[in-house]
């Protein structure tokens, strides 16, 4: 029965994908819009199909990858730490709020100038401003879910004498973890967006990023610009459905105990 | 009262301070202490009359064009997004379709496309209301057709015993119903058009935000840079909580409803 409709789900998909690319080829094909600014789909694909083989695409790939990972550690490291210390400390908390909802607001891309000047090496620049975009949203989740944290669990065992570290530990963390990781996954999105931006702006042609800028002043091939987004869009999604099997695999427990 | 504002604001005071003394005493030129960006600020923006409000030319300039893109871009996103998320939330069949479209359309950064409109548009206001329409546009159109699917069939159903016809349904139950999911769309995708308005002004303006801190990085004004930078984080906090209050005074009758139902 699930299956069944699972499956008529994933034809329907299907077809609208085949549905979309299908007007996509004929807009560009009848002449609706300058086939040398908007190239057919069909040309995209295999210009897509050819970057993976072109060394200087798949090395901007790896290298966006990189930095990529190396902020959202950084930031998942910070953001639980940070928000542990903001949720448990309740003073602290409340003073640190003016302060986190600027910073949350602040939109990253506006301090790539400033970064650029910062730091002289580029992976650097794109660590730090990876790092600072992801952490917002794994401090804020981080807090949100301490504070639904069940006391009676907290103060079952602390009556059964457990110090407040052992009580963070064992009950606030783990019950916690659910909701953080889907703020884990909400800042990989806004990391690559931030990374990739930053990259347009570096200047050095390095990441997905510079291979697009290089290929803009080179001549200005959209379908190849095209393609690197493709690459780039199907690049988040895996990251981003990678996390989500791993919310389901890791937290089982969670959603069992939601649902009853 | 007194009490509640100052556990809420001293640690802000507190940051400030130490930042003033802390790059006074560093003398580091690339963290100037706030009693240089603000004169900074002034001489870049707000030096102008009184009567225009401190405004000067360069900040009439700049602030109407980049929030008028901003403004042009949202409600071109929201305009269209809440229409096809209507449209495709009342049907199964089609939300089903267009999906997996939709979610590839949401995750390709809207940066990587940003040298794309450029050829395409060259370097004018249409390139950045476009970038910043075509990036918010997915995830309004998702809440709207996820909240429209949220509507309770009774309520549909018992508008239509009662003999209002679709038009009537579509005003009176399915969209009423649907506006906290699409009021949170529009929060969130108005804080991602200030992303995007920024990227598109640093990638290609000369006019907007985002030019003035391609500018100051060039000349290596570190006051000025530090100064977009503070004017931009106020905008996002201004409009967060201007739409936050919005959401509040409109849904204050959701709320309620909510809570009578449990």
């Amino acid at each position: 029965m699930i299956s069944a409709v699972s499956r008529r789900r994933a034809l329907r998909g299907l077809a609208g994908i085949a549905g979309a690319v299908g007007l996509a080829e004929l807009v560009s094909r009848t002449g609706l819009v300058d086939q040398t600014l908007i190239p057919p789909i069909s040309v995209v694909l295999q210009r897509a199909g050819g970057l993976f083989t072109d060394p200087e695409f798949t090395d901007g790939v790896v290298a966006t990858l990189e930095g990529w990972a190396t902020g959202l550690l950084l930031a998942v490291a910070a953001g639980v730490l940070l928000g542990l210390l903001l949720g448990e400390v309740r003073w602290l908390g409340t003073a640190a709020r003016p302060i986190v909802e600027f910073c949350r607001t602040l939109s990253p891309v506006s301090l790539i100038p400033l970064a650029i000047v910062l730091f002289p090496v580029t992976f650097q620049m794109k660590v730090f401003l990876t790092c600072f975009a992801a952490v917002w949203p794994i401090l804020i989740n981080t807090l949100y879910a301490l504070r639904d944290v069940d006391p009676v669990a907290k103060e079952t065992l602390r009556s059964f004498g457990f110090g407040p570290l052992a009580v963070l530990w064992r009950v606030s963390l783990p019950a916690a973890a659910p909701f953080i990781t889907t703020g884990i996954r909400i800042a990989a999105s806004v990391g690559l967006i931030v990374i990739v931006s930053s990259e347009l702006l570096a200047g050095d042609g390095t990441g997905i990023g510079g291979y697009i800028m290089t290929t803009q002043s080179s001549g200005g091939h959209t379908d190849l610009m095209l393609a690197a987004a493709l690459w780039t869009g199907i690049l988040g999604m895996l990251v981003n459905s990678g996390l989500v099997q791993l919310e389901r695999r890791a937290f089982r427990w969670h959603d069992r105990k939601a649902a009853a | 009262m007194t009490r509640r504002l100052f556990a809420r604001s001293w640690l802000v005071v507190l940051v400030i301070a130490a930042w003033e003394l802390v790059t006074r005493a560093a003398q580091e030129s690339y963290f100037p202490p706030p009693s240089k960006i603000l004169p900074a600020l002034r001489q870049l923006w707000f030096d102008g009359p009184p009567s225009h409000l401190f405004l000067n030319d360069t900040a009439v300039d700049d602030f109407s064009a980049s929030l008028g893109h901003l403004f042009a871009g949202w409600l071109l996103a929201c305009a269209v997004g809440v229409i096809v998320g209507v449209a495709i939330g009342r049907s199964a069949p089609v939300r089903e379709m267009v999906e997996p479209v939709l979610e590839f359309m949401r995750a390709v950064p809207t940066p990587t496309l940003v040298p794309f409109f450029i050829v395409l548009f060259h370097l004018s206001a249409t390139m950045q209301i476009m970038t910043i329409a075509f990036g918010i546009v997915w995830p309004v159109i998702l809440n709207t057709a996820d909240g429209v699917r949220g509507v309770d069939p009774l309520q549909i159903d018992t508008a239509r015993v009662f003999g209002i016809g679709p038009v009537g349904r579509l005003f009176t139950v399915i969209l009423p119903s649907a506006m906290p999911k699409i009021f949170a769309g529009l929060r969130v995708s108005l804080g991602f058009a200030l992303i995007l308005m920024v990227i598109a002004e640093l990638v290609g303006s000369t006019e907007g935000l985002g030019a003035q801190l391609i500018n100051a990085e060039h000349s290596f004004e570190l006051p000025t840079l530090w100064a977009v930078i503070v004017v931009l984080g106020l905008l996002g906090f201004l409009f967060n909580g201007a739409l936050l209050l919005i959401e509040r005074h409109f849904l204050a009758w959701h709320t309620g409803a909510r809570r009578s139902e449990s």
